[in-house]
This record gives structure tokens, C-alpha cells and sequence, in this order.
């Protein structure tokens, strides 16, 4: 078997901010509400609290965020989501939940540079400006869904897999 | 372009985000209903003037269904709610007929 | 003639030369100019010609109103038509030719309408070219379309690009005059997050014209103070050169920024299009000056007053040596005044009004200005430029009084405040007698999303117009002389850019035209690109007067956005070229461009429909593929079939309201077909479900349904059964998935190696996990071709490598790729349905003779009550059966099937339709599916299908399974 291959196999482009596609990195969807374990279960599998309304807790290469009230994504290096998804379906045994590998159905960028928001205000209707440290933010960039947060001098952006190729072009253009 | 606040989420999402449902509060008429229910339940739309109850979805956010109550002359919103209700909460009515003293309801 | 003073010129600056051409003709001008203000400092008079009667046409005004001075700017990529040279900054090297004339601007061949004018009144179009009707098509439309249109249309693509930016304040203060700027302030001094537009590239509206001190400073001072002020300010975003042209429901305010115009080719976007919600937006969009109405107000020289003030303290240009002014109010007195201070002649003033005796009127007769009250234009003389004025009295009927040569006429009727951004989204209006104008009524806003106010106005858009601190009254003048005889009338132009003249407005009303929009129509007045600025109150005032109504009765149009013309490069910002729109890419998508793929669109996807080699056709290629994948292997990229994963102790009692069939009872590790119906009972959907574990599913969906149907589904467990314990998930894109079809599938599974994939560990509808060659798999073993077949998903991120295993380890065995058109018609050979193809909305599962799909036991699905309804169970039904044609050929697409006689209409009866037709290589014969008035009791019937070229094709009635009936192929 080959490595696995993120979308756009790392593509970069530098305009007035940076835009690197990262990658392949493990997601998978947890979908669970009111669970006694769950705090626990996802402590287990990123070492983070399970977070508030649209926040995202981020340890290290891991990190979990809040996708709606039923549903988190959690984050963390692409090896490790086959134990993690056993970690979880331990910790949760006889409750109802749903936990799924997405990691190969997502595309991450990052966008970096000072002037990062620049780029995002020209494609997702989102106020910026008011947008917190570790609040993720579910929109659309220009015509397709896209989850974002800040992090590090710059925002990750996640999107659908198939759509990588439209987003690297969305950024790249919005950068020049 | 409206904006709507998604109750799940505490987003206050433009219009762009959303996708429309159209009218709130249908009662489902599946086998055994008679005609005259059936065709209520799948055709005779309210089309008011004013006051007006519908479903959206916070398709380009959280992915869930809210409902909102709204004027349709005006574009006043008068709040939005989680729809796993039957009927509009009363603080929602409340705050319309705070705004619209001769609304004669939902009926 | 026009001309550059010496001296002055507040915006230009000269040690900064700049050459651009107009008509081929080189011209000098400085850096800071407007193109029309470098126009006239050349003595280019005469710009243009107008759209119906091609006369002369110069500058009128010095803003975003002009209805004349349009030109094409540019050349090529950059070509634009319909430029305001009003608003054009000059540029080293810009070029601009005039529009609406042939063969040049001084010699013209449509002015011939100009002389026939009184042939061509309004609503002549509509009257004249009714009869005889055939004549429209082929001998009145393409004259007038040839002769219609303002400018060129550019013959090649935008050489520049545009984008588009979001923003978000508290407070938005579109216009940055002395109004907008201290609403900016109070705002951010507030502690709120304002954004200030400014259409202009500086601030300070009119004041640094018209005004010699702001609260107190002189005017010049005050406005740097306040533009420092303000740039200081983290809470405060100054936009220049950014028009805000639209107001939207709840706050959203759409605006023009022209980056690069003036900078044309530097690699910025030439425009950005902001998008910007607001929580409060203020309009101090200031106020436009009126024309006067007299005859010949539309020849080259006759400008607004305010305008010749611009052009001499802005541009230091004189519009001529000679300039009379004529108003009916105070402000056009300043014209006077900064003319004379330019060392120009003004011969005289004539004030329509029988006193004139504020400070501005008494200032210009200390200035020596020779002022006549009671006075007005008989006639404007001249052809291409002004030679003189006749005078008259303005309560007289034209009689000439005296004749004052001049160059130029500086004419004010009054000022209209510009309520358009008020009145967007409602605002109402209300008439002010003071000022006779339109303006906004506080009691009666736009409303927010709370109910509140949500547009303030302030300034002169308010109908505030103090000027040096007097506040101006402006009576009602609308016609010059009052009494004014048709001939007059007859020049008096309402409406520069579309021609309307009074007599038009008056004709209008004769003739029943009572309400204002129906007359804007017929005369086409305020309907240019200028969108009325200068004419619509003048024009309504005429109408008003025409039906002896009040001018509020008559009331005004709709304000609708844009404010100024908007190119459509800003509304499409980004969306263009390779990102016009999101293409979904599966993870093989490379390898099939490289193979050389012809692809189709699927939803947003594209998906290789075959793969032509060299020299072949498509319809060659799709032969080859289908015979290949019969005989050896054919590969399909599938991974855009839908996935959605059902979990949950409530699923199975989930998917079987959702299925036609029973879904709860499908053993773990199996396959079973299912349809999904809306609740009309239509047909929406249908694939293979597996159930994965005891409490979940995977759901395949067709390739465009899988976010309509995880929508569908997420629908009906948030809104209707949220007690349900179900849990969804959409994992399409989680999956690359390769169909591995023909008789030499499992031959390649196994050369792959990893898993027992024998008939008997894996039968038909059946899946299972495990690896090939190495990679981690879930093989299902269903068939949509009627072959022994496997699908096999792999995570997208080995899908490209694991497609090219295949291909490797196939190569022995014959396998070649097959695209979307291949895996047609073989599912057409087995008489396989396909969603979109035999359904359309109106079908359901019986018509399909899906019967056996349907659960007869289950109590309720999603769809069994609208599939009750007596016309739906009727046997009356069209039905789907195959047909062959007699003579093997192929029947054309969408053929419906004759019947005798013919409908109310005349039109042929029916009694069917094709819903699937192809040319099947594998029986060497045209074969066909399609659905007819009681077709599975009409086997070996023979019908008619009609063909495009009018007649019609015999096909035989009969099955649906063209091939391999007994399914021996697919389950070996």
C-alpha cells in the first residue's frame, strides 16, 4: 500500500499571506449529545475538555471542535484515528453515538501571514473582526461549506475533499 | 438578504448560509388520512401578509433546522426557535403580539 | 471656448502633466483631473450624441448624474462602454472615443432623426410598428436593435479582474461631506465600529466648493482636521473611490469600489465589490441640482451650475468666457460669484423669481453682475456649442426681450436631494414646498430585522440645503417660460440620455397616461442608464401639471439599486474562469485526465463519460468499453455514488419509513436495492444499502442525490422524529470507489491478493472487509451492469494509487477504464432504471414495475399515502416496457410515441414516451426503455415513435431485459 495522499498532494501558493494545503490529517465525526462518558472519551483521544458552543479546544496536533450541538470534529495525526476510533467506541460501548473516519473526505488549508483575514473577507460572509481566538466558525467559502478557526498566526480552513482544487484557487486568487 | 440567528448555534447567519423550508408547523397526514388532510398537508401553503412562521436550514453552518417567525411585508423578525416543537413557544407569540397587537394568531 | 485658467484648482495638480486621447486627439491634462474637466480644459465642448435624435451633447454635470457625456473607454480587454467622463479620473495614456454616431461625432447621419422628430413622439415605436405583424420579426426589430444601445459592446474577455470582500459595522456612513464625516465621528466617538464610503477619490462633498468655513474653521482646515481625526481611529474605515449603491433587507448595503480604474493594468482588482452588513446605516448622500426646462437646454454649454463651480475652483477650467446664469434660487448665484473671481464674464443672471434678495444675490450685484428677476430662457442658440440666449419673461409666453451672446449657461432649477438610498427598502418620502422637492419622512423608515429604523439621512439628502448658513427656498419652476409655446416645448429636454422632452410628458398625459410609472414606460423617461437623476421630479412635475394634479398625488418611481451602474465584472466577482463554479474532483480525476477522458458534468462533479483513444470517436470509444467490459474487464471510477452512514437503535425503524422496502430486516453483511419516494409518492432516489452492524447502515445514494438525500434524511430526524435515536453521517467523500466489472473481476481481486472473494465467501449482495494488495477495502459485490462485479471502496487518499493497482495488475487481463456513458448502456441492456432518466418527478415505483420494491406490509413509508391517490393507482397509467425498433436504428432522445388523432391544440395525440434509448453494441441494434399507456399488457404491439425530422420509427413492444435475463453473467 502507497502513503496516503492528501487532495492536492501539499500545494502552496505566497501572495500577501502564505496558503499551504496540510495534510493528510485524521478527523473523525462524533456525533453524541448529553453522554455522562463523553467528556471523558474525547479527553481520551485529544486530550482536550469537549467544547463550548462553536469553540474548538486544541492540544498540540490534536484538538476537538464543536460542529453543532450533536456533533464534534476531532483532530489528530492521520495514523492514529483507527485507535482512536477504538479508544471511543470502548469509552461509549451501549451508548448512541456515531463516530466516523472523515480524514479522507476533508481538504485543510492554512492561511498565514498578518494580513490571513484579508484573504477569508473576500470569500466567506463572516465577521472577522469579532471572530475569537478558538471559535470555530462554520460557513461557506465563496460557493462551497468550509469549518475555520484561528490558530497560530494564521487560520485553518477545512472543506470537502473533492471541491481542494476550487479552494487552493479561491485562496490563492483572494491573495494576490 | 435576511439575517437570521440560528438558535442552535448563536450564529447570526445571512441569508447565503441558509437554505429556505418554507412553512413551519405542518402536521403530517400519512396513510389512512382522507383526501382533504392530505392535500392540506401537501399543497395549501399559508401565503400571508404579515406575520408568518417558517423553516430554515443553517445548511452552510451547523446543518440544522430552526424555525422562524417573521413578517413577510416588513422583514421584521420576531425571533427564531429550535423546531422540534409543534407549535410556535410562547415567548415567541408573546413577542409578536407585543409588536403586532391586531395579529389574530396562528389558526 | 473652454478652456484651462491659469490660476487655482484645487483637486488638480500641475506639475503632474497627463496625455490622454478623445476621438483619436491628443490631449493635455493634469493629474487629479476628471476626464470631463480635461475634455473641457481642450475645448472638447461636444462629447457626444443623443440615443434617439442624435443631437449634440456636452457636459452637464460634474458627478455620478451625467445623462450625455458617456464615452468608450479603453481599447480591447479593456474596452468599456458607457463611461462617465464625469467620474473618470485622467490617467497617462487613457483613450475615449464618443458614442452614438456614425461615421464621426461632428458628422453624423442618425441626426436625420432630429429632424424628423416630430414623427417620432413617444410611445412611436409602439404605435408605428404593430402592422403588419410578420414585420416586427424580419424588418423593424433588426434596424431598431442596430440602431439601439448606448456604446460598443466589448468583443473580448476582461483583461482585468475583480473580487469581492465582506465587512461588517455598527454604524455605515455612506457619503463623506460635512454631514457623513460628522456622522462618522459622533459614531466612533460612541465607541462604534464605522465604515465611511466616499463615491469621490476625496472628501468633503461639496463644501469645499460651495462653503467658506465649517463650524467655525475655514473650510479647507476643518477638512484635514477631521480626515486625521478620523484615519486615527482603529474603529474607523475610510473608503474612497467606493460607491454605496444599494441598500438591502436587514443592513446589507452593496458598494463599488473602483480600485484600479485609474491605475488601469497595475495588478490590483479593478473593482471590489463590497458586501457589507450594517446595524445602522446613515445616507448623507447629498443632494443633485435640477436642470431648468427651457428650449435648447440640451445644447453643448448648458451645464448645472454647480458643475461650472466645480470645474472652475476644482479644475480651474472656465467653461467659456461668457457664461450666463439662470436659476430659480440663491445657489446658482455662487456660480456667478466664482466665475467673476476667475476673472470671467458673466453677462448676466436671470432669476426666474420676481425678487432675489438674500445675501448671495446681493453679494453678485456688489460684484458688478447685471441681475434680472422675473426672467428666464426663450431659447437657447446654437447647434454644437452655445452662441447666445434670448431672453424672455418667465411669467410671459416667450416673447424676446433682449439677446445676450455667451459660451456657456449655468443653469440651477433647484436641488433634489438624492433619497435613493432611503427609499431602497421602503423609506417613504414626503414633499417639501420649501425647497419643492422629495424628501426623506423620519416617521416612515426602512425597518431592520428588529422593527427599528434602519436608515438615517442627514445633510442635504435630508432636504437640509442651508447653504453659508442661510437655508435656501426653492419655488417651483418647472417649465421656462411658464407659458411656453409647443415650439419651445418641443425643445426642452426632460431626459438628456433617452431623449424625452416636456412635449413628450404632455403628449403622454393627453393620451390616458395617468399614473407615473405607466408613463415612464411609454415615454421611456428616467429609464436610461443615469436612471433619472436630472429629469424624474422635473418630469413628474410636468405630468403633475399635465393631469392638473398635485405633485405628490402623482408621486414618484421606484428607487431601485444600483444607485450608479454597477459593471458586472463587481457582481461576479471572483466567479470566473477556472473558479466560476466548484468542480468536485473525485481523487482519480488526474489519472483520467491524463488518460485522456472526455468528461460530463454530474451534479457538480465530472466524471469521465468514456475515454477515447486516438482516432476514435466518442460514440467509438463507448462501443469499444461496452464490448471490452462484456467480454474481459472494464474499471469505473465510482467514488461520487452517495454514502451515508444510519446508526443508531432507532435506524432500521428509520430507513424503513424512508425506503419503499423493508431495510430493518437486512441481515449484517448483506446488500439489498431500495427506493426512496417523496411524499408525493414520486420516485427520488434509489441504490444499494448494506447493513454494516446491528445498528448500522450505509446508504449508497445516486451520484447528484447524496447531500438532497442526507439533507432529506437530517430533515425528517430534527423536524418530525426527534425522538428517533439515529444518527447520521455523509462519508461520499471519505470513499474512492472502483467498479471492477466483467468476467475477469475476480480474476483481478485475486491477482491484487488479500481476501477470498470466491463465490462462495462472497456471493451476490453481499460486502466485506479486508485489504487488496495491501490497501484497506470494503468489497461489495453488487452489479449495475449485469457482470460479475465488485465495488470497492478504499479511503479517498489511496484512491488514486489503488486505481492505478488495478489498472497494473489488470493489464494481463484486459481491463480498460469505462466512463459514465458505457455504464449507460449496459444498464440499459439489463433494464436497470436510472433516476433522472426514467424518473422525472411524476413517476413512481409501479409505473416502473418496481412493485416488488414496495413493502406491502409496512403500515406507513415516506410516500405510500400520496401514492394511494386514485390517479396514481389508476391503471391508466403510462408504463415502462422495452422496445426494439423494426429497422434497428436508435430512437431519438425524449421521442414521444404517437397515438391517433390529435388534441385540443391540433397537436399529435400520445400515448408514451422514451425514457432511455441507446445503440447497444453488444446486440449490435438500437434498444430502447420508455413508459406507454398500458405497455406491459402490450407486449409485441407495434408503435410509432416520432423523429426530428417529422416522421416516425416502429418499435416493438416488449421486456425491459435486452440481455442476459436469467442473470447467469453476474453470478458466476
Amino acid at each position: 500500500m502507497s502513503d496516503p495522499v492528501s487532495a492536492l498532494n501539499g500545494a502552496s501558493f505566497q501572495g500577501f499571506a502564505a496558503i499551504r494545503e496540510i495534510g493528510p490529517l485524521g478527523m473523525i465525526t462524533l456525533r453524541a449529545k448529553g453522554l455522562k462518558s463523553l467528556d471523558k472519551a474525547v479527553k481520551a483521544v485529544t486530550g482536550t475538555k469537549l467544547p463550548a458552543q462553536r469553540r474548538i479546544e486544541v492540544n498540540g496536533d490534536r484538538a476537538c471542535g464543536w460542529m453543532s450541538p450533536d456533533e464534534y470534529l476531532l483532530v489528530l495525526p492521520y495514523a492514529d484515528v483507527a485507535p482512536a476510533l477504538a479508544s471511543l467506541a470502548k469509552s461509549l460501548a451501549g451508548e448512541h453515538y456515531l463516530a466516523v473516519d472523515v480524514s479522507d473526505a476533508r481538504a485543510v488549508f492554512r492561511v498565514e501571514g498578518h494580513r490571513a483575514a484579508e484573504v477569508l473577507q473576500k470569500l466567506s460572509p463572516v465577521d472577522f473582526g469579532t471572530l475569537e481566538p478558538g471559535e470555530l466558525r462554520r460557513s461557506r467559502t465563496a460557493q462551497v461549506a468550509a469549518a475555520m478557526w484561528q490558530q497560530d498566526q494564521g487560520f485553518t480552513l477545512v472543506c470537502f475533499r473533492s471541491v481542494a482544487k476550487y479552494v487552493f484557487d479561491l485562496l490563492a486568487n483572494a491573495s494576490h | 438578504m435576511l439575517i437570521l440567528e440560528c438558535p442552535y448555534c448563536g450564529v447570526k447567519a445571512e441569508e447565503t448560509e441558509l437554505s429556505p423550508g418554507y412553512e413551519a408547523h405542518l402536521k403530517r397526514f400519512g396513510p389512512g388520512s382522507s383526501p382533504e388532510e392530505f392535500e392540506a398537508y401537501m399543497f395549501a401553503r399559508k401565503n400571508p401578509k404579515g406575520v408568518h412562521f417558517e423553516r430554515w436550514r443553517h445548511s452552510f453552518g451547523c446543518g440544522k433546522w430552526f424555525l422562524a417567525a417573521r413578517d413577510t411585508a416588513t422583514l421584521e423578525v420576531f425571533g427564531t426557535y429550535p423546531a422540534q416543537v409543534s407549535e410556535p413557544p410562547a415567548d415567541i407569540i408573546a413577542k409578536i403580539q407585543a409588536r403586532r397587537p391586531d395579529w389574530k394568531g396562528t389558526k | 471656448m473652454s478652456t484651462r485658467l491659469a490660476k487655482g484648482g484645487r483637486l488638480i495638480n500641475r506639475t503632474a502633466p497627463v496625455e490622454f486621447s478623445f476621438n483619436g486627439k491628443r490631449f493635455k491634462g493634469f493629474q487629479g483631473d476628471s476626464l470631463a474637466a480635461g475634455l473641457l480644459a481642450n475645448d472638447q465642448v461636444m462629447v457626444g450624441r443623443s440615443f434617439k435624435y442624435h443631437r449634440p451633447r456636452g457636459i452637464v454635470s460634474s458627478g455620478p448624474e451625467e445623462p450625455n457625456a458617456l464615452v468608450n473607454l479603453g481599447q480591447g480587454g479593456r474596452l468599456e462602454p458607457n463611461q462617465r467622463t464625469t467620474t473618470t479620473e485622467l490617467f497617462e495614456g487613457l483613450e475615449s472615443t464618443s458614442q452614438n454616431h456614425w461615421p464621426s461625432l461632428e458628422f453624423d447621419v442618425g441626426v436625420v432623426n432630429n429632424y424628423v422628430a416630430r414623427f417620432l413622439p413617444a410611445g412611436f415605436y409602439y404605435k408605428t410598428f404593430m402592422h403588419p405583424r410578420p414585420f416586427w420579426k424580419h424588418v423593424f426589430e433588426p434596424i431598431i436593435r442596430r440602431s439601439a444601445g448606448l456604446g460598443m459592446a466589448p468583443t473580448e474577455g476582461d483583461a482585468d479582474r475583480y473580487e469581492q470582500a465582506y465587512a461588517f459595522c455598527d454604524v455605515l456612513v455612506i457619503g463623506a461631506g460635512v454631514a457623513g464625516l460628522l456622522a462618522a465621528k459622533a459614531a466612533a466617538d460612541a465607541g462604534q465600529r464605522v465604515i465611511l464610503l466616499e463615491q469621490a477619490p476625496t472628501l468633503g462633498g461639496r463644501a469645499p466648493v460651495d462653503e467658506t468655513e465649517v463650524q467655525g474653521k475655514p473650510v479647507e482646515a476643518w477638512l484635514s482636521a477631521m480626515e486625521s481625526d478620523l484615519a486615527a481611529r482603529d474603529n474607523v474605515t475610510i473608503h474612497t473611490r467606493t460607491c454605496g449603491f444599494g441598500v438591502y433587507d436587514h443592513g446589507y448595503v452593496l458598494a463599488d469600489e473602483r480600485v484600479a480604474d485609474h491605475t488601469p493594468g497595475d495588478g490590483r482588482p479593478k473593482h471590489r465589490l463590497w458586501r457589507i452588513r450594517a446595524g445602522r446605516i446613515v445616507s448623507a448622500t447629498g443632494a443633485i441640482e435640477r436642470p431648468l426646462s427651457f428650449a435648447g437646454n440640451d445644447i453643448p454649454g448648458v451645464m448645472l451650475a454647480s458643475a461650472v463651480r466645480d470645474y472652475v475652483v476644482n479644475y480651474a477650467v472656465s467653461p467659456g468666457d461668457r457664461t450666463v446664469v439662470v436659476t430659480n434660487n440663491d445657489s446658482a448665484y455662487q456660480t456667478a460669484l466664482a466665475l467673476k473671481a476667475a476673472g470671467l464674464d458673466v453677462p448676466a443672471i436671470l432669476d426666474a423669481r420676481e425678487t432675489a434678495t438674500g445675501a448671495l444675490p446681493e453679494a453678485a450685484r456688489a460684484a458688478g453682475i447685471r441681475v434680472l428677476t422675473g426672467k428666464a430662457i426663450a431659447k437657447v442658440k446654437g447647434g454644437k456649442r452655445v452662441t447666445g440666449v434670448t431672453i424672455c419673461a418667465q411669467a410671459g409666453e416667450g416673447a424676446v426681450q433682449e439677446e445676450i451672446a455667451c459660451e456657456a449657461v449655468a443653469m440651477s432649477g433647484g436641488w433634489s436631494p438624492v433619497v435613493h438610498l432611503w427609499s431602497h427598502c421602503g423609506g417613504k418620502l414626503t414633499w417639501d414646498e420649501t425647497i419643492s422637492a422629495f424628501v426623506p419622512d423620519p416617521s416612515r423608515p426602512p425597518l431592520n430585522h428588529d422593527g427599528s429604523a434602519m436608515v438615517e439621512v442627514v445633510g442635504s439628502a435630508s432636504g437640509d440645503l442651508t447653504l453659508t448658513g442661510t437655508p435656501t427656498v426653492i419655488p417651483p419652476v418647472w417649465v421656462m417660460p411658464q407659458g411656453a409655446p409647443i415650439a419651445y416645448r418641443n425643445k426642452m429636454w426632460l431626459d438628456y440620455q433617452n431623449d424625452v422632452k416636456v412635449s413628450d410628458v404632455q403628449l403622454a398625459s393627453r393620451e390616458g397616461y395617468v399614473s407615473v410609472e405607466h408613463t415612464k414606460r411609454y415615454t421611456t423617461l428616467g429609464m436610461a442608464t443615469d436612471q433619472g437623476k436630472l429629469s424624474n421630479i422635473n418630469g413628474l412635475a410636468v405630468l403633475a401639471d399635465s393631469l392638473g394634479q398635485e405633485i405628490p398625488q402623482v408621486g414618484t418611481t421606484t428607487f431601485r439599486p444600483p444607485y450608479t451602474p454597477v459593471t458586472i465584472g463587481a457582481l461576479a466577482g471572483e466567479s470566473r474562469g477556472d473558479v466560476f463554479q466548484p468542480l468536485r474532483r473525485t481523487p482519480m480525476h488526474e489519472a483520467h485526465e491524463k488518460a485522456g477522458a472526455y468528461f460530463e458534468p454530474v451534479g457538480l462533479w465530472r466524471r469521465p463519460y468514456c475515454f477515447p483513444r486516438a482516432g476514435e470517436t466518442h460514440e467509438q470509444a463507448v462501443h469499444r468499453e461496452v464490448i471490452n467490459t462484456r467480454q474481459n474487464l472494464g474499471l469505473l471510477d465510482a467514488s461520487t455514488l452517495g454514502k451515508i452512514i444510519v446508526k443508531g437503535p432507532d435506524a432500521g425503524k428509520f430507513l424503513d419509513m424512508l425506503y419503499t422496502g423493508v431495510m430493518s430486516t437486512l441481515p449484517v453483511g448483506k446488500c439489498r436495492y431500495g427506493l426512496m419516494c417523496n411524499e408525493q409518492g414520486f420516485l427520488s432516489d434509489d441504490g444499494v444499502v448494506a447493513r454494516i452492524d446491528e445498528d448500522t447502515w450505509l446508504c449508497h445514494t445516486t451520484s447528484g442525490g447524496a447531500d438532497r438525500i442526507h439533507g432529506w434524511m437530517e430533515d425528517w430526524l430534527q423536524c418530525e422524529w426527534w425522538d428517533w435515536k439515529v444518527y447520521t453521517a455523509n462519508v461520499t467523500e471519505q470513499y474512492a470507489q472502483v467498479a471492477v466489472v466483467g468476467p475477469n473481476a475476480r480474476k483481478l481481486l485475486q491477482v491484487l491478493g488479500g481476501m477470498d472473494v470466491s463465490r462462495e465467501t462472497l456471493p451476490f449482495m453481499q460486502w466485506a472487509d479486508g485489504t487488496l494488495a495491501g490497501f484497506p477495502v470494503r468489497v461489495y459485490r453488487i452489479s449495475f451492469s449485469g457482470e460479475l462485479s465488485y465495488e470497492i471502496a478504499v479511503p479517498a487518499s489511496h484512491g488514486a494509487a489503488f486505481w492505478a493497482a488495478c489498472h497494473e495488475a489488470g493489464k494481463a487481463l484486459g481491463a480498460m477504464s469505462y466512463g459514465t456513458e458505457c455504464l449507460h448502456v449496459m444498464r440499459a441492456e439489463k433494464g436497470f432504471i436510472m433516476i433522472g432518466d426514467e424518473t422525472d418527478g411524476t413517476v413512481i415505483p409501479q409505473d416502473l414495475g418496481l412493485d416488488w420494491a414496495i413493502s406491502k406490509k409496512k403500515s406507513d413509508f415516506l410516500g405510500k399515502r400520496g401514492q394511494e391517490r386514485s390517479f396514481l393507482a389508476s391503471p391508466d397509467r403510462w408504463k415502462l416496457v422495452g422496445f426494439e425498433t423494426l429497422d434497428g436504428s436508435v430512437i431519438p432522445d425524449g421521442s414521444y410515441i404517437v397515438a391517433d388523432g390529435v388534441n385540443a391544440n391540433g397537436q399529435r395525440n400520445t400515448q408514451g414516451r422514451v425514457t432511455s434509448t441507446y445503440h447497444s453494441p453488444t446486440l449490435k441494434r438500437g434498444i430502447a426503455m420508455g413508459l406507454l399507456h398500458h405497455g406491459p399488457a402490450r407486449m409485441g404491439d407495434v408503435v410509432e415513435f416520432n423523429t426530428v425530422a417529422g416522421g416516425t420509427v416502429k418499435a416493438k413492444v416488449r421486456d425491459t431485459v435486452f440481455f442476459d435475463k436469467d442473470g447467469e453473467k453476474q453470478n458466476v
